[in-house]
């Protein structure tokens, strides 16, 4: 941090508004997954982060850089654009193999499929006390 | 000035990634099922790599910059093929 004495001030303040808006948006979203309760809703917390809290993050990155070389620095485009493409598809397989454990073995309720109980595990299903959510 | 602004700026924003890596942490470690063990492991994995490119600011160099693509790509490699072993029990058939 040596050296940016030059560095313009309204550039400094938006760069450290959007890093801490980042953060701060991963952060919740990380608080999100330890306090959620099943599965299907932690799934949604880290999301947070990898939209909003990692575009905060890129984005005032890329400012800084631009701002510092005095030329058009994005190469963190690269990066915003593998995590938008890839994060989805990566939870949406996570979330499959999910449902699919949870239905085969009968255990934890699936939102959307609660009457969708494979006869085999429904001994298991009876013994498993009723969810207040 | 605005070196003061960008010192406290990044320096509060690292302890709020390191606290959100703590977090993921949390669930990898005590998480009751292995899914979501895996959804703590991606979380920590982007958590690290926001946190990489904020020393990359904080440096002013861009070297960071491919060690956060790396750990991106990573982060995809590792949860595509944990999410594939927990639905089929193998990741390459």
């Amino acid at each position: 941090m040596t050296g940016l004495d030059d560095f313009p001030l309204w550039a400094a303040i938006l760069v450290s508004l959007l890093l801490l808006a980042g953060s701060a948006l991963t952060l919740l979203g990380t608080i999100g997954l330890v306090r959620f309760k099943s599965f299907y809703e932690r799934v949604h917390a880290p999301t947070l982060g990898t939209t909003c809290g990692a575009g905060g993050i890129l984005i005032a990155s890329m400012l800084f850089f631009s701002v510092l070389q005095s030329r058009l620095a994005l190469h963190e485009l690269l990066i915003t654009l593998f995590v938008t493409v890839t994060t989805p598809v990566t939870l949406m397989l996570l979330a499959r193999a999910a449902i699919y454990r949870d239905r085969t073995e009968g255990k934890a309720k699936i939102p959307g499929f609660q009457n969708d109980v494979p006869p085999s595990s429904a001994m298991a299903s009876d013994a498993r006390p009723d969810d207040p959510g | 000035m605005s070196a003061t602004i960008l010192l406290w700026s990044v320096t509060l924003s690292q302890w709020m990634l390191v606290a959100a890596m703590g977090c993921a942490a949390f669930r990898v470690i005590g998480g009751p099922r292995a899914q979501d063990r895996v959804l703590g492991l991606d979380a920590l994995y982007v958590a690290a790599m926001l946190l990489i490119l904020t020393f990359g600011i904080r440096s002013g160099s861009t070297i960071y910059f491919e060690a956060a693509l790396v750990i991106a790509l990573l982060a995809f490699v590792s949860t595509a093929a944990l999410a594939k072993f927990l639905m089929r029990g193998e990741v390459i058939e």
